[in-house]
């Protein structure tokens, strides 16, 4: 099966979903509401949606410089710096460092890039414990799933079948769909993980390259536990998410959260820049940044794609796109679904695996309006559908471009700039259509499995223009 | 701007083919409204549905076919939302670097939608001759974010004293309809309709009036199928039969 | 590895996006006075169910002592600061003193399983947010404020800054950043069942921010 059949399959397995159908209109529009509430004044929102589009895309032109910068001052402070091209070496750098360390279990706070590299699953391979510590996360690491959402991980499930979930792996404890109680429970069980892990690994949410500090932004404390308690902290993150300067956090801190979860600030802003220092009594001994490529810097070359770097990761595109809420985060297959997925995934994994993604897609806009940082999302899409089916060499270096090409799809383009490049070809095809409208048929296809046939007008516009006596110059 | 002597007034190959009434009705309002309507027999189409689905030289061939219509410099008026959008915001992008590119930014900085048209340079006055009803009113995803318009076609139902416009839930999300979209994804297209006409069912309307019939095309064509459903009709015809 | 890291900048230098010139406006100074900050304080840490309250600058001890109790709340944990020194000398008898005065490896069981609450002062409060912000140092460490289910904060009424932008500049963090910095906004929570809001899930469950004036 190609990725166009694979990815209908799929599509046809949430669309047969009702359970999962409701549980994601439900989710989309409570948190729709809640950010709109965030920003009841227009103009403010559009002056926030500036500051954070300059800071975002002035730190990709200094890219590298930055990078040098905050590996240096990383470096001075004690973090040991690592950067890793692919997946595969970003995983093996971590799991050297916990072997080195003798590491056998690791508390995991959030991360997609750590889905990106599929890390979990690579150290387990090797005999390491992860837990998952955001109940999100660690719920569908029970149900044995992949997120379906960036920031809101087990988005898809109600809270009976988290319930179903808790009961499966924790007989001992009764059952319950109480939200209150179910947390509570999850709280106890990760308190001893947190306690007693080797290590914890953690995204970052910016990077400041002015004073070699690492960001996190959370709401459950899970964050700064697996950076706190365990003896050590390794954080991996995406070479795009430096900044230069802490004056840029707070505008994007500020947008980020709102965005994301219609919150003014989330509970808890971590700012990380060294390691246990000799006369503190906790914090890891021991802090490691993994700078992951795998394809950002090849997108980088793209004067025009290169705008999808400035992501921050918010979800707001995923929560207001019309069609996400029809099909759920898993219907995509990739690591990131809507809006952001269909920009970047193409980009990353080439589009001859993930170019398919750009048909799910009505350019509504709704994800551009809402985007922080300004990032053009249906622009950006309509790229990448050009290159999916153009087979000319050019100096992009995506991959994967024609692999959507049909001959038979290009062949009824060619004949429609035939058509509709010619007038009196046009106008001569148009006099068949109106005055031959009887015979349309009442079968179109896919169209008419939910609509009725469209049949054409007695006369065209252009007739009735001359009719009426309209002047054509 | 004050109002002009005379326009273009640009079909789209959608009304020119299956909705030429209401591309008429169009026309009409303006001529009625003191101003002279140009319209080119040669024009054909903006060369949208090939730009989405990224045959651009395909997309540019016909849109440049367009360039010799319009060359006078008058307004461009546009019956669809998402046609305007395309030659006022995406011809700039397709045309870039091209020989002609001045003559098509030329083109697309003097196009408007209709209702804009209506509000912005006319300032139509309109007096409401029909009988009370209700009526809810869809604004395609291109009228309302690419091209801005939706509170033009409001403020025109505004000034009609019998009708009261009612307000479906999720007013702004999309019908499904996205052009080839609703061909391709054809199933999540259906889903999306589905939400739609289910809202729009929903507030008792009578009609439902749009900028765009490409969206009425889809929301109309399944309140058909579904077998209920309020009645649909391009705001230009709505507006003629409603002051007539 | 060096290779990994001399590859990626190299790609990154093969090409210069344009800069972005709108210049960086943030935050225009909202003129708050001190009566403001602590208004827009309590109801954003209110909103979340953080408790605030307003205690004089000498009876805050007193104020601990009596509400403790009432809540049957006896294993305080504090740490080596001028605060614990503070507290340590006025606690009541019927408080059970830990101080935090060793590596977190020599008693790490005692800290999660038998302290009901926390003392730890504040660098500064943050106005709009509704934000304590903490700078964890030896005096006072990072698991403080987060481990025990209950953390009691004391803020300054006169450290209390507009927002985090304003903070930043006033006190010129950029010439320096400590091991961890934390803003701290509510006690825990999470959403991620049924978007549902419940609170308690890793972090405190409850924040008391003192205000001393």
């Amino acid at each position: 099966m190609n990725q166009t059949q694979e990815f209908h399959h799929r599509i046809d397995d949430a669309l047969h979903n009702d359970q999962l159908r409701r549980n994601f209109r439900s989710a989309m529009s409570g948190v729709m509401a809640r950010r709109a509430d965030q920003f009841p004044d227009d103009d403010q929102l559009q002056a926030l949606r500036e500051q954070a589009q300059t800071v975002r895309a002035n730190s990709l032109v200094r890219q590298p410089e930055l990078l040098e910068r905050l590996e240096q001052k990383l470096t001075a402070n004690g973090i040991q710096v690592h950067w890793a091209e692919s997946a595969e070496q970003a995983n093996t750098i971590i799991h050297g460092i916990l072997k080195g360390a003798d590491a056998r279990s690791v508390v995991k706070g959030k991360s997609m890039v750590s889905e990106e590299t599929e890390l979990n699953h690579y150290l387990e391979q090797r005999g390491i414990e992860v837990i998952e510590s955001d109940l999100g996360e660690y719920i569908i690491q029970l149900a044995k799933e992949p997120p379906s959402h960036i920031v809101m991980p087990a988005v898809h499930k109600n809270r009976f079948e988290v319930a179903e979930l808790f009961r499966k792996f924790h007989p001992d404890i009764p059952y319950t769909d109480d939200v209150d109680e179910l947390t509570q429970t999850a709280r106890e069980i990760l308190r001893t993980r947190f306690a007693n892990a080797d290590a914890g690994v953690s995204g970052v949410n910016f990077a400041v390259a002015e004073t070699g500090t690492l960001c996190l932004v959370e709401n459950e404390g899970n964050g700064r536990l697996s950076t706190t308690a365990p003896r050590l902290h390794i954080a991996i993150t995406g070479v795009e998410k430096v900044v230069e300067k802490l004056s840029d956090v707070p505008p994007l801190l500020e947008i980020l959260t709102k965005s994301a979860t219609g919150q003014p600030i989330t509970t808890y802003f971590n700012m990380i820049s060294r390691p246990r220092q000799p006369d503190e009594l906790d914090g890891p001994e021991a802090v490691h940044l993994v700078l992951l490529d795998n394809g950002r810097s090849r997108i980088r070359v793209d004067e025009e794609l290169l705008d999808t770097l400035r992501c921050i990761r918010c979800g707001a595109c995923i929560n207001h796109c019309p069609v996400y809420v029809q099909l759920g985060g898993h219907a995509y297959g990739t690591v990131y679904p809507g809006p952001i997925g269909i920009a970047l995934e193409p980009q990353r994994l080439g589009l001859d695996k993930a170019g398919t993604l750009t048909s799910a897609c009505t350019m509504c806009g709704a994800c551009g309006e809402v985007c922080p940082v300004k990032i053009p999302l249906p622009k950006l899409i309509n790229r990448l559908r050009a290159e999916a089916v153009n087979k000319r060499r050019t100096t992009t270096p995506l991959t994967g471009r024609g692999s959507l090409r049909k001959p038979s799809e290009a062949t009824i383009w060619k004949l429609w700039q035939q058509l509709n490049s010619h007038p009196r070809l046009y106008r001569l095809f148009t006099l068949a259509a109106t005055r031959l409208r009887g015979l349309t048929p009442g079968k179109l296809g896919a169209w008419t499995r939910y609509r009725s046939a469209p049949k054409p007008g007695s006369r065209s516009l252009h007739e009735l223009a001359r009719q009426e006596g309209f002047s054509h110059e | 701007m004050p109002a002009p002597e005379k326009v273009y007034f640009f079909a789209t190959c959608l009304i020119d083919l299956m909705y030429p009434r209401a591309g008429l009705a169009g026309m009409q309002l303006i001529k009625r409204a003191g101003v002279d309507v140009i319209f080119p027999q040669d024009q054909t189409c903006c060369g949208q549905p090939a730009f989405n689905s990224g045959y651009r030289e395909e997309a540019l061939a016909v849109a440049r076919a367009q360039l010799a219509c319009f060359k006078c410099d008058i307004p461009v008026v546009v019956p669809s939302g998402s046609c305007a959008g395309m030659i006022k915001h995406h011809w700039p992008e397709l045309f870039e670097g091209e020989a002609d590119e001045q003559q098509a930014l030329d083109v697309a900085g003097r196009t408007y939608e209709l209702t804009e048209f209506l509000v912005d340079v006319l300032d139509v006055r309109l007096s409401d001759l029909g009988t009370p009803t209700r009526i809810a009113i869809h604004t395609s995803c291109s009228a309302r974010r690419e091209m801005g318009v939706a509170d033009r076609i409001q403020s025109l139902l505004a000034q009609l004293d019998k009708v009261e416009v009612l307000t479906q839930d999720r007013e702004a999300e999309c019908c499904g309809f996205g052009g080839t979209f609703a061909v391709k994804q054809a199933d999540i297209a259906g889903a999306m309709v589905k939400d739609k006409t289910d809202a729009l069912r929903a507030t008792g309307a009578e009609r439902v009036i749009s900028q765009d019939c490409g969206c009425l095309m889809n929301i109309g064509g399944a309140f058909e199928h579904q077998g209920d459903g309020p009645a649909t009709q391009h705001v230009a015809e709505f507006l003629l039969e409603r002051t007539s | 590895m060096s290779e990994a890291r001399d590859r990626i900048l190299e790609r990154l230098r093969a090409n210069r996006p344009h800069e972005v010139s709108v210049p960086l406006v943030y935050q225009k100074a909202l003129g708050w006075d001190r009566e403001q900050c602590i208004a827009s304080f309590s109801e954003r840490m209110q909103a979340v169910r953080g408790e605030v309250h307003r205690v004089g600058r000498n009876d805050w001890v007193d104020w601990i002592n009596t509400e403790m109790a009432s809540r049957h709340m006896s294993r305080a944990l504090i740490g080596r600061s001028t605060i614990a020194e503070r507290f340590a000398a006025g606690a009541s008898d019927a408080l059970e003193l830990t101080c935090y005065d060793r590596k977190i490896e020599e008693w790490k069981d005692t800290l999660f399983h038998e302290i009901d609450f926390s003392i730890t002062g504040s660098l500064a409060g943050l106005a709009e947010s509704g934000s304590l912000v903490l700078w964890p140092d030896a005096s006072e460490p990072r698991l403080m404020s987060l481990v025990p289910p209950l953390h009691i904060a004391l803020l300054d009424a006169d450290r209390l800054f507009e927002n985090f932008a304003q903070l930043i500049e006033k006190e010129n963090w950029a010439a320096g950043m400590p091991t961890n910095a934390l803003l701290i906004s509510g006690p825990s929570k999470t959403a991620d069942i049924e978007q549902t809001l419940a609170y308690g899930i890793h972090g405190p469950k409850q924040l008391i921010t003192l205000i001393l004036e």
